[in-house]
C-alpha cells in the first residue's frame, strides 16, 4: 500500500511542478498585437530566477533604445514597442515565449536570449518561422549555427576563453587552473573547452576539473577537490548567482587563489552574494563603464538617468541589439522578414555602444574582449583585448 | 585524507540540517499516515522568516563586530514561532476537513498546499535568490588539515541540541506521551481522554519549527536561498525519513545524516552531476530491499 501510494505520489509531483512551470504572465504582454502603427520587437529574457539581472537589465536597456527611436520619430513612421516575456531561466519556456511572441504578439524581429542554453531553445522555432532573432549577448558558438535568420551583437566563446586563458597564463603567470563549469548550460561548456583548449596550448596544466548544474547550492565538495589539486586559481564560466555563491564557499574552505571567469559573472548580484571574497578575481566582459567610448558614456548616462542604477555589459548589447534590428529595418526599407534579414547580415560598421559591429558571414561579429579586475565590490578595468 | 575528512565533515552539517527537517515527515506521518508535502515549503517559510527577523533587527548595521549571539537566538526563535504558526494554520485550514477521508486525498492536498506556499512565496519574496544576512559572523580555523567554520559548528550544536530536546519531549512530557499514545492508535487514545485534536496541532507546531531551524541553518550554510528552495530539500529529507524508516524519530536523524553524507561523497569522488540522483537511487534500493527503513518496524496492515 505504502510504496504504491508512492509511487503515485511521484508521478502526481512531476506533473504538478510542470505545471507550475508554465504559468508566466509577460512582464508586460498587454496591448493591441499586430496594430499597424506599430513595431513589435519581441523579448524573452529571464525577468525572474537565478538569471533575472540579465533579462531585467537588458529589457531596461532595450526599451530605452526604443523610447528614443521613437523620440526621433520612429523606425519607417512607426513606433517600436518592445514586448516582453519571461523564461525565468527556463529552457523549455523560453521555447515557448518565442512561439507566443510570433503567434500572439505578431513580432517583426526577437531580441533574446541572454542565456546561450535557451538561445538554443528560442532560436530554433525563429529560424523556423523565418523570424530574425538577434542574440544580444550569447557567446556559444552553436547560437548563430541554429541558421541564417539568428545573429548576435557580441563576441563568441573560443575568443572570450582564449583571452582569459592568454591572461592568466602571460599576466597571472599561472601554471596551474582548476576548472569548474555548469553542466547544464552550453554557455558554461563552450567557454570552459575553449579556455581549457588555449590554456594547454600554451604551456599549462589544468589541474582539476569540477562541475555543478545550474541551481546548486552546496559547491563544498567541489571546491574542497579543487583545494587539494594545487591550482593556482579556478576557472569559473557560470552565471553571477553560483559564482558568488561559489567565491563564498571557497573563502569559507580556505581557499584563497583568484577566481576567472567571463561576461556571465556581469551583474551587482554578484558583488552582493560574493562580497569580499571576489576581491583579486578577474572576469571578461563586453565594456567596461570606467573605459568607454563617447557613445558608451552616453548610454551610461542616459540608463543612470532613467533607472538610477549603472547598467552592465549585458544591458549595454541589449541596448545595442534593438539599434541594430532598428538599423536594419530602416536599411530594409518595409516590414518584410527577409528583406530585414539580409540587411541585418549586411550590417556594417555600425557604431554600437559596445563597439563596431559588422556581421561575419556566419551572423557574428568581431568585437573586442574587455578584462575586468576585482576590487573592494567593484569591477574595474584592467585590459582590453582585439580580436 | 584531509580532503576525505573535509567531505565527511561538510556532508555531516548538511545532513544534520536534513535530519531537522526529516523529523516533521516522520512526526506527522506517525500520527496522521500523511506524508505533509508542504513541510519543504515550511522548511522555506522558516528561512524567509529567520531572514526578515535578522534585516529587522538590523544585522547588516553590525557590520565586522558581528551580530550579537543574544539577537541570533531571538531570530532563530522568531522564524521558529513563524513556523509553527505556520504549520498548524496548514493543519487546520487544509488536513483537517480532510482527515476522515481517503488516504491519497490529504496527500493531493498536501502536494496544492506546497504548490501553494512556493508560489505565493514567489508573489510575496521575488523569485530571484537572496543572500542569506550574516547572522553568524563567521570564524574559521583549521584541524589537522580540515577548515571548520563555527557556522558547521553550529549546525551541529543546534541541530543536535533540538534533537536531544526532541528526544526528551517525546519521552519525558505529558504532551510527548500523549503523542506515542496518539502514534499508536488514534481511537484508543481519544477514549482514553486524549485530546487528539490538540495533540495533533502540537505535532505540527514541533515539527514545523524544527523545519524553520533547519531553514536558517541552510540559509547559514548554503549562502543563498530562494522561495523553490523547499522543494529538492523537502524530497531529500522525505527520502532520509523513509531511509530511518518513517514514523521513526532517532530513524530520521539517522537517515539525514546519511543522505548527506551519500550526497557529499558523491559529489565529492563520484561526480556531482550525481548528487542528487544518489538520494533518490537510495530511495528506490530501500523501497525494495527495506520498505520499512533502517530503524523501521514492520507492522501488520490492520483490517
Amino acid at each position: 500500500m505504502f510504496r504504491r501510494s508512492l509511487l503515485g505520489l511521484f508521478f502526481a509531483l512531476g506533473v504538478a511542478s510542470t505545471g507550475s512551470a508554465c504559468k508566466n504572465k509577460a512582464a508586460d504582454g498587454g496591448g493591441s498585437p499586430g496594430a499597424a502603427a506599430e513595431i513589435v520587437i519581441g523579448h524573452y529574457a529571464s525577468m525572474t530566477g537565478n538569471t533575472a539581472h540579465f533579462g531585467q537589465d537588458t529589457d531596461k536597456a532595450a526599451r530605452l533604445a526604443a523610447d528614443q527611436l521613437n523620440a526621433q520619430g520612429g523606425v519607417l513612421g512607426k513606433k517600436l514597442k518592445i514586448v516582453t516575456l519571461d523564461t525565468r531561466g527556463d529552457g523549455a519556456e523560453a521555447a515557448n515565449a518565442v512561439t507566443r511572441l510570433i503567434d500572439v504578439e505578431k513580432a517583426t524581429a526577437i531580441l533574446g536570449e541572454v542565456a546561450s542554453s535557451l538561445s538554443l531553445q528560442g532560436g530554433p522555432i525563429a529560424q523556423r518561422r523565418k523570424i530574425p532573432m538577434v542574440s544580444p549577448s550569447s557567446t556559444n558558438p552553436k547560437v548563430t549555427q541554429i541558421g541564417d535568420y539568428v545573429f548576435r551583437v557580441c563576441y563568441i566563446d573560443p575568443f572570450q576563453g582564449k583571452v582569459m586563458a592568454i591572461f592568466a597564463r602571460q599576466t597571472l603567470k599561472l601554471d596551474k587552473v582548476a576548472i569548474l563549469k555548469d553542466v547544464k548550460n552550453d554557455y558554461s561548456i563552450g567557454l570552459a573547452d575553449a579556455f581549457q583548449k588555449a590554456f594547454v596550448a600554451s604551456g599549462g596544466t589544468i589541474a582539476a576539473e569540477q562541475s555543478y548544474s545550474a541551481g546548486d547550492t552546496d559547491f563544498s565538495a567541489q571546491v574542497t577537490a579543487i583545494k587539494g589539486s594545487g591550482a593556482q586559481a579556478i576557472w569559473v564560466p557560470g552565471y553571477y548567482a553560483e559564482v558568488g555563491a561559489i567565491a563564498r564557499t571557497a573563502a569559507r574552505l580556505g581557499v584563497k587563489m583568484p577566481l576567472l571567469g567571463g561576461d556571465g559573472w556581469d551583474a551587482p548580484e554578484l558583488f552582493t552574494i560574493g562580497g569580499d571574497a571576489l576581491n583579486g578575481s578577474y572576469f571578461s566582459n563586453h565594456f567596461a563603464p570606467d573605459q568607454a567610448s563617447a557613445l558608451s558614456q552616453k548610454f551610461v548616462a542616459d540608463f543612470k538617468a532613467k533607472y538610477g542604477q549603472d547598467p552592465t555589459g549585458l544591458g549595454a548589447l541589449g541596448y545595442d541589439g534593438v539599434m541594430v534590428i532598428a538599423d536594419a529595418i530602416k536599411r530594409a526599407g518595409k516590414l518584410e522578414e527577409p528583406a530585414i534579414r539580409d540587411a541585418l547580415a549586411a550590417t556594417k560598421d555600425y557604431e554600437a555602444v559596445t563597439g563596431k559591429i559588422t556581421m561575419d558571414k556566419d551572423r557574428n561579429p568581431e568585437k573586442s574582449v574587455v578584462v575586468l579586475k576585482i576590487d573592494g565590490g567593484k569591477a574595474k578595468y584592467e585590459a582590453l583585448v582585439n580580436p | 585524507m584531509s580532503t576525505f575528512l573535509q567531505q565527511v565533515l561538510n556532508g555531516l552539517s548538511l545532513g544534520s540540517i536534513y535530519a531537522l527537517i526529516a523529523l516533521g515527515y516522520t512526526m506527522v506521518y506517525g500520527i496522521l499516515k500523511l506524508i505533509n508535502f508542504a513541510h519543504g515549503e515550511v522548511f522555506m517559510i522558516g528561512a524567509y522568516a529567520g531572514y526578515f527577523g535578522a534585516v529587522g533587527l538590523g544585522v547588516e548595521g553590525y557590520g565586522a563586530a558581528g551580530f550579537p549571539l543574544y539577537l541570533a537566538l531571538v531570530v532563530l526563535v522568531f522564524a521558529m514561532v513563524v513556523a509553527a504558526l505556520l504549520g498548524v494554520s496548514i493543519e487546520f485550514l487544509a488536513y483537517r476537513p480532510v482527515r476522515s477521508a481517503p488516504r491519497l486525498t490529504p496527500l493531493i492536498t498536501a502536494i496544492g498546499v506546497s504548490l501553494f506556499l512556493q508560489n505565493a512565496a514567489m508573489l510575496a519574496f521575488s523569485p530571484n535568490p537572496r543572500p542569506y544576512p550574516p547572522i553568524l559572523r563567521e570564524v574559521r580555523f583549521e584541524l589537522g588539515g580540515v577548515i571548520v567554520t563555527n557556522v558547521k559548528l553550529t549546525i551541529f550544536v543546534v541541530a543536535i541540541g533540538l534533537m536531544a530536546g526532541l528526544s526528551w519531549f517525546i519521552q519525558r512530557t505529558w504532551t510527548g506521551k500523549a503523542m506515542r499514545a496518539v502514534a499508536t492508535n488514534l481511537d484508543a487514545a481519544r477514549l482514553m481522554g486524549i485530546d487528539t485534536d490538540r495533540i495533533i496541532r502540537a505535532t505540527f507546531a514541533v515539527g514545523s519549527a524544527l523545519a524553520a531551524a533547519g531553514g536558517i541553518l541552510f540559509g547559514l550554510d548554503q549562502i543563498m536561498i530562494n522561495p523553490l528552495m523547499g522543494m529538492l530539500t523537502g524530497l531529500k529529507a522525505f527520502v532520509a525519513a523513509v531511509l530511518g524508516g518513517i514514523g521513526n524519530v532517532r530513524g530520521a536523524v539517522l537517515g539525514g545524516l546519511l543522505i548527506g553524507l551519500a550526497e557529499q561523497l558523491t559529489a565529492g569522488y563520484l561526480s556531482p552531476d550525481y548528487r542528487d540522483a544518489i538520494t533518490f537511487v537510495i530511495l528506490i534500493i530501500i523501497l525494495i530491499l527495506r520498505p520499512e527503513g533502517l530503524l523501521g518496524v514492520v507492522r501488520p496492515e490492520k483490517v
